[in-house]
């Protein structure tokens, strides 16, 4: 299958199989008027299979969340055909509105309208702190 | 400007520092309340308390009331605007253009973080359902520095609610700031510490034993801390039922302290300290409810800036 390579845009490359679709709900791809490719279960030779999204409209991405989705995802930024930079991931320091604290006595329970704010607090253990209520989550698959 | 002002929403926002100034402070308070007296004129403090909670509020206003100040507020969500739907947020936003400083009592946790994000005076977060409740920390640390003279080198029994018990988090957070304490943590299995606490004692590298017997812990003990089992932080009556009679302070059971072993509770007791043990000069729980006004009085002027 062949999808075109893009102009001046953003391409998303070794997300993990499967995980191409979670990208495109968590970054709202949906609102965008511009061209968007999702290409799943493309060959990788690091990966054995890969997902690919590319954008052709040089976005302000939340990286914070791109890197909880799959902190493997790499960012490249396109230019006149050309590759102009690149960025890797990590999980992120902070995350709002992508997890939502399930202790029952916190004030997000009650106040739903508050942002929902994570900050981590073990990266190899992937464990996040609910910024209001200090409840200890690990990282969950997202869907 | 939003955000701005201080904050204190956990004990670990004060350094060991400023802690020492607030202990100097209420020492000086103590044998000179006069200088005092007018000290905290014309300012005026909010007790915002989303839940009952007389004694900590009552602290609060006579520690106020002591300094010269007013006071003005509201006792149960009914009685607020929180009946109405208002947000934390807007409440504090609306209430730093009344008063010169804050103190919240809510019973949803995290509640203060909100505060402390609109609030333009300073704010006290005067306890947040399970999860902190830095001024009875405060009055903690001031009866054992009274009591003992020191806040190092201690062993520290703490009994009944380890799990749901704040003022134990926030008592053991404190502690593990000073050197060389050791930590006898007295509960049944179904109130243990939580981990994140036992891991917290583990990091500092600090010397602890838990056990169930209060009987077998009471002996090797500088302070022994004693806590209700709470019934508003049970989902299910039947485990309350159970647990909460559990640790029963007798004069019995104290013939084999120390005699100069410090009792402390953070009241209100109901039955773990056997009324007998009141006249026990060992007990000083209600002690440390005017340790708790003294330091309430220093933290207030500390953050209005008016301790000099």
């Amino acid at each position: 299958m062949n999808v075109d390579g893009i102009e001046n845009g953003i391409v998303l490359d070794h997300i993990s199989a499967g995980k191409a679709m979670l990208v495109y709900k968590y970054l709202h791809l949906d609102r965008l008027s511009s061209q968007v490719a999702l290409i799943q279960n493309c060959t990788s030779h690091k990966m054995g299979r890969k997902d690919i999204v590319k954008i052709s409209e040089d976005l302000d991405l939340d990286l914070d969340v791109l890197g909880y989705i799959d902190p493997g995802i790499t960012v490249n930024y396109i230019k006149n055909g050309q590759r102009v930079a690149k960025k890797s991931l990590q999980l992120p320091e902070t995350l709002t509105n992508v997890l939502a604290c399930k202790n029952p006595r916190c004030i997000t329970s009650t106040e739903q309208e508050l942002p929902q704010i994570f900050k981590i607090v073990d990266r190899s253990k992937a464990l996040y702190r609910c910024a209001y209520c200090d409840t200890i989550v690990k990282k969950e698959e997202l869907n | 400007m939003k955000g701005k002002a201080r904050s204190i929403i956990n004990i670990l926002d004060l350094s060991v520092e400023e802690l020492e100034h607030l202990f100097t402070l209420a020492d000086d308070i103590e044998r000179n309340p006069e200088k005092y007296q007018d000290r905290c004129a014309h300012k005026q403090l909010a007790t915002l308390f989303y839940e009952p909670s007389t004694r900590t509020r009552l602290s609060f206003e006579s520690a106020m009331l002591a300094l010269g100040g007013q006071t003005l507020g509201f006792a149960g969500a009914s009685s607020s605007s929180a009946s109405k739907g208002e947000s934390v947020a807007d409440t504090i936003s609306v209430m730093s253009n009344y008063v010169d400083i804050i103190a919240m009592r809510h019973p949803k946790e995290g509640a203060p973080v909100v505060a402390a994000m609109h609030t333009t005076v300073p704010f006290i977060n005067a306890g947040d359902g399970g999860h902190f409740h830095p001024t009875q920390t405060l009055a903690d640390l001031l009866t054992i520095r009274r009591t003992k003279q020191r806040l190092s080198g201690l062993t520290i029994g703490l009994c009944g609610d380890l799990k749901f018990g704040r003022t134990v988090h926030s008592l053991i957070d404190a502690m593990l700031r000073y050197p060389d304490n050791r930590y006898i943590l007295i509960s049944p299995e179904e109130l243990r510490l939580p981990e994140y606490e036992i891991d917290k004692l583990h990091d500092a590298g600090a010397e602890f034993e838990e056990t169930r017997s209060l009987e077998e812990a009471i002996p090797k003990l500088d302070i022994l801390y004693m806590t209700r089992v709470q019934k508003e932080r049970f989902f299910n009556e039947e485990d309350y039922v159970r647990l909460k009679d559990i640790y029963i302070l007798t004069p019995d059971k104290l013939k084999s302290a120390k005699e100069d072993m410090a009792i402390l509770h953070p009241l209100p007791r109901v039955n773990e300290i056997s009324v007998a043990v009141d006249q026990d000069p060992r007990a000083k729980y209600f002690y440390q409810t005017l340790c708790g006004k003294q330091m309430r009085m220093a933290l207030i002027l500390y953050l209005l800036g008016l301790d000099q």
